[in-house]
């Protein structure tokens, strides 16, 4: 919270704000000093809220037309389609949004990996995010199974058999998950209510993943802290809302292009057959924004420690601020890390590659090596390189390396000198 | 004062927690069990298949409890087969005398035990069944043979009610 006290300026303003201070929360949200040194990497937040919003509206709009019961999803959902008013936009939308919404996290995800937004003292941020990933791979799973198509009966069956792999408890946690003997109607139905419950704790999350980064402000590029509010912040509004509404628009561009122009590419054709629990389709694959976890998942050749190998690589994202030892927050200054988080980003792509692959032959091989090394990654490369790693001379301030520009760098670095810039 | 000594409150304190946790758990328990299988779907929990159309060599796959069963008429050189293995060679070891009491018939759950697959008939290294989602290979006999799967196909209960006639469940 910004230090200065405020005082709305009209009576009614007073009055209400005494009672219910939701103006001192607005002049608090507009007034919010930010680093005045984001990059458009920092846009992501902005463009996740409009997704989650996104989909909560198209999602509640859908649910107006679509019935969960096993013998009338699938109709309903070309119901959809075809008869209902403008009945495709909102379910292209909802569909493309979650692939959206991922790519959007994703970015989001690995520019915390890169600028370190996850160290101290924003560690319970990160863990929320986690939190928050969490609930929406299970959103965008159940969501999948709605429809009530092959892949969404066949991806049903293999994520919810992932917890018979638990030793003696399993099969019964499995007959629980289902609601009979398979995945069928009252699996379908209770999936619909969970679908449509986990947006708004999402939202909940996302309320507090904001009040949590509020409390110490913002990371930055150069990663170190500022002084806020001071020379090196601006007010959020206008400064980043324009920003951030620019971003959104850019981004709205590929999302409308996905929508209008390849509004199935990322789905799978043989969601378009109704569900058949007698045939399994000859290739199943998850959602893109899965893949990776499953080539994990696969590359194990025993079923208990693949599941939870696909478990680990989740969860170790969590236990990340303590596994990274380095003091230092952003990869700016550690050339090493650089390297290895460039590594990481390619080991995840391989790995979500391989993952839309047979499980078999090189694709495997590689598989494993890529799962290796992920592990590898998260457990020894980045608590070592921490103690190990020489880094480069941090900024002072934000504005020092612009004035590290100049010919006198010493001159920048004294602090009476920044003083007189004032 | 000491501190073993126990107070009338202590006990007032303990009591109501104990009352209160078998509250607690008597509220949520209902709300837990309720999505275990209800009684409609308990009550299809037996299937009976007329087998007198299936000729040697040929599976049929029926319905029973929302999950595929394959019967499959063996031919005398499947059965040969499935008895030749060595028990040694076997990841889950089980004899083909104890899946398939009578030898002709293999009735077993045509669900692939690593995630839930429906294995296809005739195909994968072992001239059994083979599962494309993650790769495992079975015998003639539904045993696992290779691949991520950790068990055999399971054996469902059925019997033969007369000749042609086989109860499941």
């Amino acid at each position: 919270m910004s230090d200065h006290e405020y005082t709305p300026k009209s009576n009614f303003g007073k009055w209400f704000n005494d009672r219910l201070p939701l103006l001192t929360l607005a002049n608090h949200l507009t007034d919010y000093p930010t680093p005045k040194n984001l990059n458009y990497w920092w846009t992501f937040g902005g463009i996740l809220t409009f997704c989650l919003v996104t989909q909560i509206v198209t999602g509640l709009v859908l649910a107006m037309h679509y019935i969960a019961h096993a013998d009338m999803a699938f109709d309903s959902v070309e119901h959809i389609m075809r008869d209902v008013n403008y009945g495709w936009l909102i379910r292209y939308i909802h569909a493309n949004g979650a692939s959206m919404f991922f790519l959007a996290v994703y970015i989001h995800i690995f520019r915390s990996l890169f600028y370190g937004s996850y160290k101290a003292p924003r560690e319970i941020i990160w863990i929320i995010g986690i939190i928050i990933y969490l609930l929406m791979m299970a959103a965008a799973f159940m969501g999948y199974v709605l429809p009530w198509g092959q892949m969404s009966f066949w991806g049903a069956t293999v994520i919810t058999n992932l917890f018979s792999a638990i030793p003696l408890v399993g099969e019964g946690i499995v007959t629980w998950l289902w609601g009979g003997y398979s995945v069928d109607n009252p699996t379908l139905t209770r999936f619909f209510t969970l679908h449509y419950l986990i947006p708004f704790l999402i939202l909940g999350l996302v309320v507090l993943h904001i009040w949590a980064l509020h409390v110490p402000g913002n990371n930055n590029p150069i990663g170190i802290d500022v002084k806020k509010p001071s020379k090196d912040t601006v007010p959020f509004h206008p400064y980043i809302v324009i920003k951030d509404a620019f971003a959104l628009l850019m981004f709205m561009i590929v999302f409308a292009f996905f929508v209008f122009y390849t509004p199935n590419i990322l789905g799978h054709a043989d969601n378009y057959i109704e569900a058949n629990p007698l045939v399994t389709p000859a290739h199943i694959v998850p959602e893109w924004y899965l893949l990776p976890f499953y080539a994990i998942l696969r590359s194990v050749p025993d079923k208990l420690m693949g599941v939870i190998a696909m478990l680990s690589a989740i969860f170790i994202l969590a236990a990340l601020p303590w596994l990274d030892t380095s003091k230092i927050r952003s990869a700016v200054f550690r050339p090493l890390y650089r390297q290895f988080y460039w590594i990481l980003v390619a080991d995840v792509l391989i790995l979500g590659y391989v993952g839309a692959m047979p499980a078999e032959g090189l694709y495997l091989l590689i598989a494993r090596v890529a799962t290796a090394y992920y592990f590898l990654h998260f457990l020894v490369i980045l608590p070592i390189l921490g103690y190990k790693e020489r880094t480069l001379p941090v900024p002072l301030s934000i504005t020092e390396p612009v004035l590290g520009g100049s010919s006198n760098l010493a001159a920048a670095r004294d602090d009476s000198r920044l003083e007189k810039l004032k | 004062m000491s501190k073993k000594k126990t107070e009338r409150r202590d006990f007032l304190f303990t009591a109501t927690a104990a009352v209160g946790a078998v509250g607690v758990g008597a509220t949520v328990w209902p709300m837990i069990d309720q999505m275990n299988p209800d009684a409609s779907v308990k009550a299809l929990a037996s299937t009976e298949v007329d087998v007198s159309s299936v000729n040697p060599g040929k599976t049929i796959t029926v319905l029973w409890r929302g999950k595929p069963v394959f019967i499959r008429r063996r031919t005398q050189d499947e059965i040969n087969e499935a008895k030749a293995v060595k028990l040694k060679d076997l990841k889950h070891p089980e004899k083909d005398e104890d899946r398939a009491k009578n030898p002709e018939w293999l009735v077993m759950l045509g669900v692939c035990t690593h995630l839930g697959c429906v294995p296809l008939d005739q195909k994968g290294d072992y001239n059994g069944w083979f599962c494309p989602c993650h790769g495992s290979h079975y015998d003639i006999s539904g045993r696992i043979r290779k691949g991520p799967a950790p068990t055999n196909m399971e054996i469902p209960k059925y019997e033969f009610v007369n000749a042609n006639t086989i109860k499941i469940g």
